[in-house]
């Protein structure tokens, strides 16, 4: 993933209320929200957000209901003007865009998914699809070769002439995200987009979202007050709370940093297993044997028994892995097979299976329990990483268990 | 003191208003007389294809309108009430009275949908009309009619433009309704893929209002026919000029008949334009 700017967010307050010039003020001079409410009876919906979103990512903005995470989203494309503060899309502030300017970002760049999914009753699906292209006067034809598109890409051409409310609420939103891809958009906004699911179909729906962004890199802003769709469709995270934003960062790095007791409350309950990845607790703390020619059983033996292990992982020049010899398989092949050529791969290990270094402690577990040694981890080329062993895994786990009950490791 | 026993009259309003009727008449009846002439175009053009188009071309019209909108038993219903009305001997003052009461919807609604439009979408406006249109729901017609007639003339012009001030209040109230009932997140949504007001207000409130907006041209056609009768009374024609003149001559037949006809009437209209309502939810 690039690291290119997308947007960004500079010191973002919203205040709902008469005289938000005063509430700003009450801010500055140190008073809190809940001070600021009760002597104005005015409500601070965000304060002082400040983040920048990458180009491609899922960025999720978590928090609690009142937690100002909608009022924040609805500032991005004004929706909801932000009394001070600016964001800026690829370079450009909206804060103070014309109202032209504005309408042009809204078609093009930015669209939108509601968590009630806001379709239009009166219009059919592929009318609904093609509403944004509708509003900035794409020809008929056109809006409607694009929005069988998007509804393709959702997977439900055949109910184009069917009116929302026939629908489920799964396909429901489908034609609202379908709504939204037709326009193609840059930047796309999901409000609690699949919160009004059940929980089988948001699941289905959140795997649909992930393999979409295989196919198109976009940036997609995804509010959600659920932890767990923010750890499984996030590359990052932002936590708000009370308005403002806590913490910024990728699922792991906030578990196992949590910037305050309110993020860690948050992941309490959560499976750390199922966040930190293989190729985070991995160690190359074990004897590589590199296989070169005319480096026979014996160099590797002798290299096991110099370090003290019992287990030695073999690579090609290349670092790409190849598998794992035992001291006991090493002396085996050298009792039996007196040549000098290259009996390396007699003395191999069978079912040896590298793990993938983006793989879950979860996805990773049984094969951590049953085999004898470290298991070995490789990136998506194969190259070798390092290796896990029952020791790290375990001491991984107590590790985060402390850090989420908030005691000192 | 006997300020509070209120038993001067301290203000005279009734005064004032009638200078105020004087002044007007005196000085802008030319004016009045030319507000009335696109009500008057409107209403002869109608009267003339009402009064000389044959009564089957009409009866087959209603028809239909009424199988198109609402379905086989309104329009078995429409027939029976036009041939009826037919056999009673009222079929010209019957469509006199259509005449009337569809010169006084299309501007009822030439002037009502805005308006209602623009109450929906602004609480000042909202607050601005609401009070006129409690004095047209309110004010006995009988207060009004004199002025009117001063002001316009007797006749069935001026019989049209009393049932228009009478008939314009509900139109303009389930508008402004309709548009307030959109939904906040369809708007929302609209604003998100970057409509504009206007294309917000033709492409999602005005649709969606269009029910409530049809159910207003129902109580409009409701009360523009019953301020039939009322009409009647500064000369305008059509089945409530049988009304009156049974009332002033004690013939209670002949004004019976008159009222039964008037009731049939409206029946059969509020069933089609009911169906209108309810058909414009979906159109496949």
């Amino acid at each position: 993933m690039s690291t290119e700017e997308k947007v960004r967010i500079e010191n973002l307050f919203k205040v709902f209320g008469s005289k938000p010039k005063t509430a700003l003020k009450m801010l500055k001079e140190g008073k809190d929200k809940d001070q600021i409410h009760e002597e104005t009876g005015m409500t601070i919906g965000v304060q002082d957000a400040s983040f920048t979103i990458n180009k491609g990512e899922i960025f999720v903005v978590m928090g609690l209901s009142g937690s100002g995470k909608s009022t924040l989203v609805r500032m991005l494309n004004r929706l909801i003007e932000p009394t001070s503060g600016a964001v800026y899309i690829d370079g450009e502030n909206v804060s103070t865009m014309t109202d032209d300017e504005l309408t042009e970002v809204r078609r093009k760049k930015m669209c939108m998914v509601f968590q009630s999914f806001a379709l239009m009753p009166h219009l059919n699906v592929i009318d609904n699809v093609s509403f944004g292209l509708e509003l900035s006067g794409v020809s008929k034809e056109e809006r409607y070769a694009r929005a069988s598109d998007a509804l393709d890409q959702v997977g439900l051409t055949v109910y184009s002439e069917n009116y929302p409310d026939e629908l489920s609420g799964g396909m429901q939103q489908r034609v609202g995200l379908a709504r939204a891809l037709a326009v193609d958009p840059d930047v796309l906004l999901m409000d609690e987009a699949f919160s009004a699911l059940d929980p089988l179909i948001r699941c289905e729906m959140q795997d649909e979202l992930i393999a979409l962004q295989e196919h198109s890199q976009r940036t997609i802003i995804f509010i959600s007050h659920d932890l767990d769709e923010a750890i499984k469709i996030g590359d990052r995270i932002a936590i708000m709370e009370g308005g403002r934003v806590v913490q910024v960062g990728t699922p792991e790095e906030i578990l196992q940093n949590p910037a305050d007791d309110y993020v860690r409350a948050f992941f309490k309950g959560v499976d750390p297993t199922n966040i930190i990845t293989a190729g985070d607790i991995s160690r190359n703390t074990q004897v590589q044997v590199i296989r070169h020619e005319g480096d026979g059983p014996a160099t590797a033996l002798q290299r096991l028994r110099n370090h003290d292990r019992d287990y030695g992982y073999v690579m090609n020049k290349k670092k790409e892995f190849v598998g794992v010899v035992s001291q006991e398989n090493l002396q085996r092949v050298l009792k039996y097979s007196k040549l000098d050529s290259d009996n390396l791969s007699l003395a191999l290990m069978e079912d040896v299976t590298p793990v993938l270094s983006t793989d879950s402690m979860q996805d990773i577990l049984s094969e951590v329990s049953t085999k004898p040694y470290p298991i070995p981890v490789v990136d998506e080329n194969n190259k070798y990483l390092g290796v896990i062993s029952k020791n790290i895994f375990l001491r991984t786990l107590d590790k985060t268990e402390e850090t989420i009950n908030g005691e000192e490791i | 003191m006997n300020f509070f026993e209120f038993e001067d009259r301290l203000i005279p309003l009734g005064d004032w208003i009638q200078f105020l009727v004087d002044f007007l008449v005196e000085n802008y009846r030319g004016f009045f007389q030319t507000l009335k002439l696109p009500v008057e175009k409107t209403l002869e053009t109608l009267e003339w294809g009402f009064t000389s188009a044959h009564p089957l071309i009409i009866m087959a019209i209603f028809a239909f309108l009424a199988w198109k909108l609402a379905g086989k038993r309104v329009t078995i219903f429409t027939l029976a009430t036009l041939f009826f009305i037919g056999m009673l001997g009222l079929w010209e003052d019957a469509m006199i009275t259509m005449a009337m009461v569809m010169s006084s919807v299309i501007f009822c609604g030439l002037v009502g949908v805005p308006l209602g439009i623009m109450s929906g979408r602004s609480d000042r406006a909202e607050v601005a009309i609401r009070p006129f249109l409690d004095a047209m729901q309110t004010t006995p017609a009988f207060v009004y009619i004199v002025p009117v007639v001063m002001l316009f003339s007797i006749g069935t012009v001026s019989g049209v433009l009393a049932t228009i001030v009478f008939a314009m209040p509900p139109i303009i109230r389930l508008t402004s309704l309709g548009i307030r009932h959109v939904d906040k997140e369809l708007i929302e949504a609209a604003q998100a893929f970057g409509a504009t007001p206007k294309q917000t207000l033709f492409k999602v409130q005005i649709p969606l209002a269009m029910p409530s907006i049809m159910a207003g041209l129902n109580q409009t056609i409701m009360m523009s026919l019953s301020m039939v009768v009322i009409a009647a009374l500064i000369g305008a024609g059509g089945l409530g000029s049988p009304v009156f003149q049974g009332l002033n001559t004690l013939d209670i037949g002949l004004a019976s008949v008159g009222g039964i006809s008037i009731v049939l009437m409206a029946m059969m209209l509020d069933r089609i334009t009911q169906g209108l309502s309810k058909k414009r939810k979906r159109k496949k």
